[in-house]
C-alpha cells in the first residue's frame, strides 16, 4: 500500500475520488419499449443465442414443464427449496425429485438431468437471465451440473431492459449468475459449440398474463 | 527469451500459423464491429469507462483499502504479493494448508504472468487448466497465443491429435477413435474435465473486476468452467492484480456493456459470476484473494504510462494490428500479446531484458489498436514514450522505488529494439495495412459521425491523419508496384 501511495505523488494530496470526473452520458436504456416488447425482444435475444424459448399462461405451465422434461427422458430433476409446489404437479413420480440440500454434493448432482428454476431478473437487451440464489432458484451448482436447464421468468414483472436496469434490482452481497444462452465454446478454429461445461441445453419459459395465448 | 524480431521472423515463416491467425482476427474483428454497433452511445459508455478507470487508478490506495475491508467483512481473507515470487508462495501455503496435492484453475491472465503453474508443480502439486483453450495449450507442452483464444495457433486436427496422445497421462483418456469435429472435440474435454471438476477441493481463479464498496468479485465466461471453479471447490483462491477494481456495484453497468461486445462481440458472454465473500452452503467455505502487484505500482508511477492499467484484456486490439496477425501471440514473449503487451509487459519488468525492450518497436503505430480499445487507452502514445525510454532513459520507478534508467546505448536491449523496428518496416504489407487503416478511419474522425469511430473524438483531441500514406502517395505518383515484392512471404 506505501508503494502505491508513493506511485501517486502526482496526485494532489488534497484531492478526493469524486473530484475526478467520471461522465455518465450513456443511456439508461437503449429505446423506449412497451412491457410487452421488452418481452418480445427479450425473447429475440435469447433465441440469438440459442436457448430454447416457450411462452405459456400461468394454467399451462404445469404441462409445458411436465412435457418439456418428458421430451429430455429426464429420469431426475433438480428441485430448488422454494421452487412453487404446482409448476412440477404434472411431471409424473417416475422422475426423482432431487432437493437441493446441502448434503447434496457434485456427485449427486451429475447422476440428475434437468433442473428447474425460476430466476432474479430478466434483461432483455442484452437476452439475459440473472439468478440470485434465492430460494426458488437454489445454490449456484444446481442450475451447473446438470445438462439440462428449465429458467422460468414471470412476465413483464421480472424483465428489465438493460444492464444498469438489472442492476440497481440485484443485491451485490448475494451470488449473482447472468446467463445468456446455453454454455458455448468458440475455443477450435472458432466454430461455436454448445456445453463444454455448463448445461448444453437452457430453454427459457416466459410466462405471465400477457403471454396467454401466444406460444 | 528470443527478442521480438528474432521470435517474429519465425512465427511469420509459419503459414499455417499465419493462416489461423488470420482467419480468427478477421472473423472476431468484423463481428465485433457489429456488436458495438447495436448501441449507439457507445463513445459516451467508452469515455465512462476510461473515466472510472482513472479515477480509481489516482486514488487506488483508497479503493484497496475499502476493497480489503469488504472483502474481510464478507468473510474472505486478503494477502498482498509485491511480485510474482510472493504470489506464488503464498497460493503454494495456500493450498498446502488444505492438504490437497491438485487444483482446478479458471484461464487467468495474472497466473500466467506470475508463473502459477510451474511454481506449484515445484511445490508438488498439480494444477489443470479448465477452459478449453488452456487445456489444449497445456496437454500441448504449449504456451497461449492470444488473450481470448489462447489455442488460435492450433486447428483440429493438431487439436485431436494433442488430445489422443496426451489426455491419458493427465486424467480421463480421451475416447476411442476421436475425430476432429468441433463438437466431438469439446465433448472429449467435457468428459476429461468432469472428473477433475467433480473432485476438486481447491479452486484458483483470476478475476475481471472487483467491486471496492461491496467487496464483490467478477468472472466474466463463456463455458461454465469458472462456474465449476467458482462453485464446487471448498477452498477458492483468486489472484488478481490490483488494477482491476471499480469504485462501484453500479460501475458494472459500463464495464458488463463494454467487455463482452468489444471481446467476443456478443451482447452479453454466455456467464457471468460475481461473488462477495462466502456465502453458506452455497459456494466455497474458504475465499482468499491475493492482490498482486508484480510491476503494476510502477507502472501507476508512469504519468504516461499508467493508462494501461485501465485495460480489460477485451483483446480487441489484438484482432485489429497488423503486426500481431504477421507475427503471432508467442512473439511477444509473455502472458499479453499484441498491442497492450507492446506497452503493459515493458511497463511491468522494465525495459531491461532485449525481448522487453523491443516491444515499444512491435508496432506501425497505426493507431486501429487505439480506435476499438474499449477504454481508449492511447497505445500509440505509451509505444513512443517507451521508445524514447528504451533509447535515452530518463526518471522511472522500479520495484516501488524511483530511479533514473539509461539509455540503452550499445547494449543488446537497443540493439533488440532497433531491429524489432527495422522487423516492421521490412514488412511492407504490415506497415502498409496499418496505415492505410489509418487513412480508412480517418473520415471518423470529425466531430459528426455515429458509432464507434466517435469514440475518437468524444475522449481526446486526434491529430489529423494524413489523407494518404506516403507509400500510398509515392506509389501512385511514381507509379511503380515494386512494394509488395520484399519479404512479405
Ligand atoms: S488495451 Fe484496450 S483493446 Fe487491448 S485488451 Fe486492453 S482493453 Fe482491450
Amino acid at each position: 500500500m506505501a508503494r502505491v501511495r508513493r506511485a501517486l505523488t502526482d496526485v494532489p494530496r488534497a484531492e478526493t475520488p469524486d473530484e475526478v470526473p467520471v461522465e455518465r452520458a450513456y443511456h439508461r436504456v437503449h429505446g423506449d419499449r412497451t412491457a410487452a416488447e421488452s418481452v418480445d425482444l427479450l425473447a429475440e435475444h435469447l433465441a440469438d443465442y440459442r436457448a430454447i424459448v416457450h411462452r405459456v399462461d400461468a394454467p399451462s405451465l404445469p404441462a409445458l414443464i411436465a412435457r418439456l422434461l418428458a421430451d429430455r427422458g429426464a429420469t431426475g430433476v433438480a428441485v430448488p427449496p422454494g421452487l412453487p409446489a404446482s409448476w412440477l404437479s404434472a411431471v409424473p413420480d417416475s422422475v426423482r425429485r432431487v432437493p437441493d440440500t446441502a448434503e447434496l454434493t457434485p456427485h449427486d448432482l451429475d447422476a440428475v438431468s434437468s433442473v428447474v428454476t425460476a430466476c432474479a431478473v430478466a434483461v432483455a437487451e442484452t437476452g439475459t437471465v440473472v439468478l440470485d440464489a434465492a430460494p426458488d432458484q437454489g445454490r449456484r451448482r444446481i442450475t451447473l451440473v446438470p445438462d439440462h436447464h428449465v429458467c422460468v421468468i414471470r412476465v413483464p414483472d421480472q424483465v428489465v431492459d438493460s444492464v444498469p436496469q438489472a442492476l440497481e434490482r440485484l443485491d451485490p452481497t448475494r451470488p449473482l449468475t447472468w446467463i445468456s444462452g446455453p454454455s458455448a465454446t468458440s475455443d477450435i478454429e472458432l466454430d461455436r459449440v454448445e456445453g463444454v461445461h455448463g448445461p448444453r441445453t437452457l430453454e427459457v419459459i416466459l410466462t405471465g398474463p400477457e403471454t396467454a395465448g401466444r406460444s | 527469451m528470443p527478442s521480438f524480431p528474432r521470435a517474429a521472423d519465425a512465427s511469420t515463416r509459419n503459414t499455417q500459423l499465419r493462416a489461423n491467425l488470420r482467419h480468427a482476427t478477421h472473423t472476431i474483428r468484423a463481428k465485433r464491429a457489429t456488436a458495438v454497433a447495436e448501441l449507439d452511445d457507445w463513445s459516451r459508455l467508452r469515455a465512462a469507462g476510461a473515466a472510472i478507470k482513472d479515477r480509481t487508478l489516482r486514488h487506488l490506495d483508497h479503493y484497496l483499502e475499502r476493497l480489503e475491508s469488504a472483502v474481510t467483512a464478507a468473510g474472505g481473507h486478503v494477502h498482498w504479493a509485491a511480485d510474482a515470487e510472493e504470489a506464488n508462495r503464498i497460493v503454494t501455503e495456500l493450498v498446502q494448508a488444505t492438504g490437497e496435492r491438485e487444483v482446478v484453475k479458471v484461464k487467468s491472465m495474472a497466473t500466467q504472468e506470475i508463473g502459477l503453474n510451474s511454481a506449484l508443480a515445484t511445490a508438488g502439486i498439480t494444477a489443470y487448466e479448465t477452459d478449453l483453450a488452456e487445456l489444449i495449450v497445456q496437454l500441448g507442452d504449449d504456451l497461449p497465443s492470444h488473450i481470448l483464444v489462447p489455442a488460435i495457433h492450433r486447428n483440429r486436427g493438431e487439436i485431436r491429435d494433442i488430445f489422443a496422445e496426451r489426455m491419458a497421462q493427465w486424467g480421463r483418456p480421451a475416447p476411442e477413435g476421436l475425430t476432429d469435429a468441433p463438437a466431438d472435440l469439446a465433448e472429449a474435454a467435457r468428459l476429461h474435465l468432469r472428473e477433475k471438476f467433480l473432485n476438486a477441493k481447491v479452486g484458483i481463479s483470476g478475476a475481471n473486476f472487483m467491486v471496492a464498496e461491496t467487496g464483490t468479485l467478477v468472472v466474466v465466461e463463456s463455458e461454465g468452467n469458472g462456474r465449476m471453479c467458482l462453485t464446487l471447490p471448498e477452498t477458492l483462491i483468486s489472484v488478481v492484480g490490483i488494477e482491476k477494481v471499480v469504485p462501484t456495484f453500479q460501475d458494472l453497468e459500463v464495464f458488463l456493456q463494454l467487455l463482452p461486445r468489444s471481446s467476443t462481440a456478443e451482447r452479453m458472454n454466455p456467464y457471468t459470476s460475481t461473488w462477495t465473500g462466502t456465502t453458506d452452503e452455497d459456494g466455497p467455505r474458504a475465499f482468499h484473494l491475493v492482490l498482486l502487484d508484480n510491476g503494476r505500482t510502477d507502472t501507476l508511477a508512469d504519468t504516461v504510462g499508467r493508462q494501461a492499467l485501465r485495460c480489460i484484456r477485451c483483446s480487441a486490439c489484438l484482432n485489429v494490428c497488423p503486426v500481431y496477425e504477421r507475427a503471432g501471440g508467442h512473439a511477444y514473449g509473455s502472458a499479453y500479446p499484441g498491442p497492450i503487451g507492446a506497452i503493459l509487459t515493458p511497463q511491468l519488468r522494465g525495459t531491461g531484458s532485449e525481448v522487453d525492450a523491443s516491444l515499444p518497436y512491435a508496432s506501425s503505430l497505426c493507431g486501429a489498436c487505439y480506435e476499438v480499445c474499449p477504454v481508449a487507452i492511447d497505445i500509440p502514445e505509451v509505444l513512443v514514450h517507451l521508445r524514447e525510454r528504451v533509447v535515452e532513459g530518463g526518471p522511472a520507478s522500479v520495484r516501488g522505488t524511483r530511479t533514473v534508467i539509461k539509455p540503452a546505448k550499445g547494449h543488446a536491449a537497443e540493439r533488440a529494439a532497433m531491429r524489432a523496428a527495422r522487423w516492421t518496416l521490412d514488412h511492407p504489407r504490415v506497415l502498409r495495412t496499418g496505415q492505410r487503416l489509418a487513412s480508412r478511419t480517418r473520415r471518423f474522425h470529425p466531430r459528426r459521425l455515429p458509432g464507434p469511430g466517435r469514440a475518437w473524438s468524444d475522449t481526446r483531441e486526434l491529430p489529423r491523419v494524413p489523407e494518404e500514406s506516403f507509400r500510398d502517395w509515392w506509389q501512385r505518383t511514381r507509379g511503380e508496384s515494386r512494394t509488395e515484392g520484399r519479404k512479405t512471404t
